[in-house]
Order: C-alpha cells, then sequence, then structure tokens
C-alpha cells in the first residue's frame, strides 16, 4: 500500500483513539477518585457515568467563549491552542507494537520511528510551557499571572531531573530511538525475569524510573504539585479566565501530557510492549482471562438482587455478555502478533495513570518554596548521582 | 518536496523575523523568535543536522526563550511609545546594512558554482556522530563552556539578588 | 496533469540556505541598531547568532564534516550562558533606572 495513504490512516486512528483516551481519562479519574473517597461519581449519565465526558463536551462547546476586555485577544486565543497542539503530538514517536503483516502490509502500529525519538519528547515538554506561560500573562488577571509564572518556573526546574532520568537508561540503552529502546528489553533472565529497564542488569534503574515519576507529577502539573492550579490557593491559576472550548484545551492538554508521559515512561523503564513472563509460560492468555473474569464477575452481580440498582439490571448483564464476546478475540492466532503486545503496553501505561490518579485521591499538596526546594536541592543531584553511578557500572562492566 | 518544505518554512523564519523587528511589544517580538527558531530547527533537519535540531528546540526555544519571556513578564514593561527622534541612527545603519548585504550577495553569487544541491540524507550528523566527536576531539572546549556556564550561573545569581 | 515526480524530486542548492542566513543576519542586524527597547535588542541579538548557526550547518552539510555541527552547539551553550547573565543586568538596570529603553541608560551617573 502507499506509504502516504497507509500513514494517513494511522494518524486519523491515533488521532481518534487519543482524544477518546483524552475524554475518557477523564472518567477514570472521576470514578476512582469518588472511591477512594468512598462515593459513587458520576452515576447518572448513562450506566455508571459512561456518558458523562459526552455530557462535558457538549456543555463545554456550547458555552459561551469569553475574552476579557483588556487581555491581548491574539495571545488569549493562542495559547490554549499550542498547549493542546504539543501535548497531542507526544503520541506519534511512542512504539505500541513490535512490526506486523497486515494484509500483506508490513507495518506496526506507532506512528513514525525516528532516531532522536526521546529528545523530541523532551523538546514537546519544554516547549509546552509556553501555553501555560503566555495564557496566564494574556488573561491580564493577577492571579492567572501568578499561577503561570509559579507552574512555568516548576515545569521548567523539574525538566532537569525528567532528563537526567531519561538519559540513565540511555546508558544501557545506547540509542535514543523509542522502537530500539523497547526491542532492547525483550528476553528474560534465567528463562524468567523480564529483561526491563528497571530490572536490567548490570544497572537496574529502579531509582531513575522513581525519579521519573515524581518529575512527571511536576511536568504534568498534578498533584502533589499542582500548586499552580489549586482551586483554593490561586482561583484556578493559569487558566482562570477561560471558559468554553479554551478550557477544554487546557484540560485535554493535561490528560494527553499524562497519557503520553505515562506511555514513555512505559516504553523507557517497563519495557514497552514485553510480557511479564515468557510467553511459552502462557502470558498470552492474561488479556482473554481477565476480560472473561471481568465478564463473568459482571453476570454474577447482575443475578444477585441486592446490588441491582435501577438500570443496572439491564447494563451490567449487557457489559458482561459484551466483554465475555471480546474475550476470545485476544485467542485468534491471526490477530495475536497485533492484540498481545499493544495489550502489554496499554495495561502498563494504563497503570501507571492509574497511579497518578491514585496519588491524587491521596496525598496533599507542596507549597511552592518546597516544590522549588525538593527539586533543586534534593531530586537534581540524586538524579546526577544516579546518572553518575549507572555511568561508572557501565563502564565497568565493559 | 524539499523545495517545497524549505521554501515553506524560510518564508516562516523570515516573516517571523521580519515581525519580530516590526513589533512594538517586547513579547510579540520573543514569540516572533520563537517562530523562527522553530523553522530553523525544520531546516536543520532538512541540513541533516537531527541533534542540534532537537537541542535547538530543548535549549534555545525551550529554556532560553523561556528566560526572555520570564523577564519581559516580570518586567511588565509595555511598548514602545514615543517615535524615535533619532533620524541620524536610522541614515546610518540602513547603507551600513545594505552594504553588508551587497557584500554577501556578490561572495554568494561568486562562489555560487562551487556549491552541490542539498540532498536530504546526503551527510547526517545524529547523536552518536556528534557525541563522539565531542568528547574526543573537542573535550577541552566542552569542558571549558561548562566552566563557562557555572560562571553564568554565579553571575546571574549575584545580580538577580535582593540587595537587603 | 503535471509533472509532480520531477517537482517532488527537485533539490534546494545550498546558497539558498546561505541567503536565507545572510537575510536573517541583516533582518538582526537592522533591528540591533534601529530598536531602542533592550529586551527587543537584545532578541536581535540572538537572531544573528541563530542565522551564523544556520550558516555553520549549511558549510558543515557541503564539507560533509561534522565539525560545523559542533561549533553550532557551542554557539548554542555561549548564547545560553550570555542570555542568563544579560537578563540579570538588564533586571538590575531596570531596578536601578525603572527604564528600558537604551537611550535614556546614557550617563554612568544614577
Amino acid at each position: 500500500m502507499n506509504f502516504y495513504l497507509l500513514t494517513l490512516l494511522k494518524m486519523a486512528l491515533t488521532a481518534f483513539v487519543l482524544l477518546t483516551c483524552c475524554a475518557y481519562a477523564v472518567w477514570v479519574e472521576r470514578k476512582v477518585l469518588a472511591h477512594i473517597q468512598l462515593r459513587p461519581g458520576p452515576y447518572r449519565v448513562g450506566p455508571h457515568g459512561l456518558l458523562q465526558p459526552l455530557a462535558d463536551l457538549i456543555k463545554l462547546l456550547t458555552k459561551e467563549g469569553i475574552v476579557p476586555s483588556y487581555a491581548n485577544p491574539f495571545f488569549y486565543l493562542l495559547a490554549p491552542f499550542l498547549a493542546v497542539t504539543l501535548a497531542l503530538s507526544g503520541i506519534v514517536v511512542i512504539p505500541f507494537t513490535p512490526e506486523f503483516d497486515l494484509f500483506g502490509v508490513r507495518t506496526a502500529i506507532g506512528l513514525t520511528d525516528i532516531n532522536i525519538g526521546i529528545l523530541f519528547l523532551l523538546a514537546l515538554s519544554s516547549l509546552g510551557v509556553y501555553g501555560i506561560a503566555i495564557g496566564g500573562w494574556a488573561s491580564n488577571n493577577k492571579y492567572a499571572l501568578m499561577g503561570s509564572l509559579r507552574s512555568s518556573a516548576q515545569m521548567v526546574s523539574y525538566e532537569l531531573p525528567l532528563a537526567m532520568a531519561v538519559a540513565s537508561p540511555l546508558l544501557l540503552a545506547n540509542t535514543l530511538n523509542l522502537r530500539q529502546i523497547v526491542e532492547m528489553q525483550g528476553g528474560y533472565y534465567l528463562g524468567f525475569l523480564p529483561k526491563w529497564t528497571i530490572f536490567a542488569l548490570p544497572a537496574p534503574q529502579i531509582l531513575a524510573f522513581v525519579i521519573f515519576l515524581i518529575a512527571a507529577f511536576a511536568e504534568t502539573n498534578r498533584v502533589p504539585f499542582d500548586l499552580p492550579e489549586a482551586e483554593s490557593e490561586l482561583v484556578a491559576g493559569f487558566h482562570t479566565e477561560y471558559s468554553s472550548m479554551m478550557f477544554a484545551s487546557f484540560f485535554m492538554a493535561e490528560y494527553a501530557n499524562i497519557i503520553v508521559i505515562c506511555c514513555l515512561a512505559t516504553a523507557l523503564f517497563l519495557g514497552g510492549w514485553h510480557p511479564l513472563w515468557p510467553a511459552a509460560y502462557g502470558s498470552d492468555l492474561v488479556p482473554a482471562v481477565l476480560l472473561a473474569g471481568a465478564g463473568l464477575i459482571l453476570l454474577f452481580h447482575a443475578t444477585q438482587a441486592a446490588r441491582r440498582r435501577k438500570w443496572d439490571r439491564f447494563t451490567f448483564p449487557v457489559f458482561g455478555v459484551l466483554l465475555l464476546a471480546l474475550s476470545p478475540v485476544f485467542l485468534v492466532p491471526a490477530l495475536k502478533p497485533v492484540l498481545i503486545p499493544l495489550f502489554w503496553y496499554v495495561a502498563k501505561a494504563g497503570f501507571l495513570v492509574f497511579v497518578f490518579i491514585w496519588i491524587r485521591g491521596t496525598l496533599p499538596r507542596f507549597r511552592y518554596d518546597q516544590l522549588m526546594r525538593f527539586a533543586w536541592t534534593f531530586l537534581f543531584p540524586l538524579a546526577l548521582a544516579n546518572l553518575l553511578a549507572t555511568g561508572l557500572i557501565v563502564a565497568l562492566a565493559g | 518536496m524539499d523545495v517545497i518544505l524549505f521554501l515553506v518554512f524560510a518564508a516562516i523564519a523570515v516573516g517571523c523575523a521580519l515581525n519580530l523587528v516590526l513589533q512594538t511589544h517586547p513579547i510579540s517580538s520573543a514569540l516572533s523568535l520563537i517562530g523562527v527558531m522553530g523553522s530553523l530547527a525544520v531546516l536543520y533537519l532538512l541540513l541533516g543536522g537531527e541533534f542540534l535540531a532537537a537541542v535547538q528546540l530543548i535549549v534555545y526555544a525551550g529554556a532560553i526563550m523561556v528566560l526572555f519571556v520570564f523577564v519581559i513578564m516580570l518586567l511588565n514593561a509595555g511598548g514602545e511609545k514615543r517615535p524615535s527622534r533619532k533620524v541620524l541612527r536610522t541614515a546610518v545603519a540602513l547603507p551600513l546594512l545594505f552594504t553588508l548585504a551587497g557584500v554577501a550577495a556578490y561572495i554568494l553569487a561568486t562562489q555560487a558554482p562551487r556549491t552541490e544541491a542539498v540532498r536530504f540524507g546526503g551527510f547526517t550528523a545524529g547523536p552518536y556522530e556528534v557525541g563522539r566527536v565531542l568528547f574526543t576531539t573537542w573535550l577541552l572546549p566542552f569542558e571549558v563552556t561548562s566552566i563557562l556556564i557555572l560562571i553564568a550561573i554565579l553571575g546571574a545569581v549575584v545580580l538577580a539578588r535582593k540587595e537587603i | 496533469m503535471p509533472d509532480l515526480t520531477h517537482v517532488l524530486a527537485a533539490q534546494v542548492p545550498l546558497s539558498w540556505y546561505l541567503i536565507l542566513s545572510v537575510i536573517l543576519f541583516v533582518i538582526g542586524a537592522a533591528g540591533f541598531l534601529i530598536r531602542r527597547n533592550i529586551l527587543t535588542v537584545f532578541m536581535c541579538i540572538e537572531l544573528m547568532l541563530n542565522a551564523v548557526n544556520l550558516s555553520f550547518l549549511s558549510f558543515s552539510h557541503q564539507l560533509k564534516n561534522v565539525d560545523g555541527h559542533i561549533y553550532s552547539f557551542f554557539v548554542m551553550v555561549v548564547a545560553a550562558a550570555e542570555a542568563a547573565v544579560g537578563l540579570a543586568i538588564i533586571l538590575t538596570v531596570f531596578k536601578n533606572r525603572a527604564t528600558l529603553e537604551i537611550d535614556e541608560v546614557s550617563s554612568l551617573k544614577l
């Protein structure tokens, strides 16, 4: 098939899936936070709130978009555009599956394969500061300006430990190409321990992974580093004056950032699409078993009268049967080379997104000076020490 | 394809550079300069400088210009208001600049036949090539620039400190 | 149907890159000499440095030598250091003179 046509198709598919994931990441976050706080969360719009993102989208689209009177209109409108464009662009270098043959066309799920994939993602996170800086400044509002300056300073400060935490596994990988980094993590020690970067001999990168996660929280302005957009501190920080689709753009940019950083962490540290134990011991059956188990649990609860609230009499059996019907798809041998690696990649990245949401529901917020002091006096020297130690070990091990 | 990409991004670069010089408010100039740096990064990619294109975006557009934008926001000084009454400055500057442009054009016109076309992929200097030379042949300048950055950090910290 | 393959396969002569570098340098020099806001003058200096980087990379491609990339790398590093110190100086000048116009910062005494 023509290369350009194939790339266009993959672009359309990736854009659709990414935007849907951003919208449903909001649903997952609200549900998980709600259950951590012992309440049901979105429940009424569709079964168990599944249509809530659609309702939010319609609400945000139909709201009035206000441009404040003394704000600079060009920059005011440019800022959310910049933020969302840069955030969504990160997905192009993430490799989701290895190469496979689809109807005679040799392709892979993953839009490009550039030699400087990691530098591209670092560049996008560096440029992502502008959406926030310009947005806060252009609003002509002192709370927005304070929030945007704090947020920009925080993002710039935490880029350093992030880059050093990314550099440590690169010493093991000897390449900046994300696909080659993931391919390097295949194989198993002693036949069953995966060769992921966090377990890689001679230098397991567990500390680098932890530093990367902490810096990722700060880069995406998530709790515990979300002072710049905290409601109790700064009204709403840099997006105080934004309404309607511009606010939706900032929102989508934040969730897209979270998804892209979790996908990067998966590729760099958690072995990408490689399963946790070898396929010879049955790891190919995991997605089918999980989906079938979930379907059976739903069908079981559908028969329990006590748990059958008004709509659950219909939705539980329907979803149970749907999941049960979906699980054999992962056993079809023709689709296995695509679906199994995709499942493992999405499962690991999804688990990291869950960790982001879990920490949001659990930890309190840093004060701004604590946040900056933590970055410069603790995290940066620690990341530097980790890089030096990894370099030393790699050099000694040959 | 190369020609189209070059023309588009060269036009964007020149347009943003003119915008930089002609705008009154410094923040518009700063954003125009970021536009110039972005389009130059694409041109570096066309010339095979993968590593330098990424470094340009990370360091120049993503750090140095953020510093500029911070300072502009902190100082909150508006655009230039009074028209310049120094006609002499413009009257001296423009002829000198035309002379510079003319000399450069002459040199290019005489030397152009000795240059060849830029073929995408004809010479690629990725991180491996740059790193290998940087840490062997150019190790001393590399270490000296690290001391230069240390001096710059100390200078900036001392200058921006609040005097008590 | 125009001959698209011929158009799509055309190559850019190196002199075009050098002409672009000269144009950017001249625009930067013009801004440096004419503008009065010190921040804009500083940004024109950065524009000139970028133009020079482009010409370094063009010649590096021509000579098939990676040294041009190294010079460009060092130019970026020095520009970063200079921007940091220069902006600190601008902040200090603003604190003392309360103006950002270079015409008004014309005497050593306050």
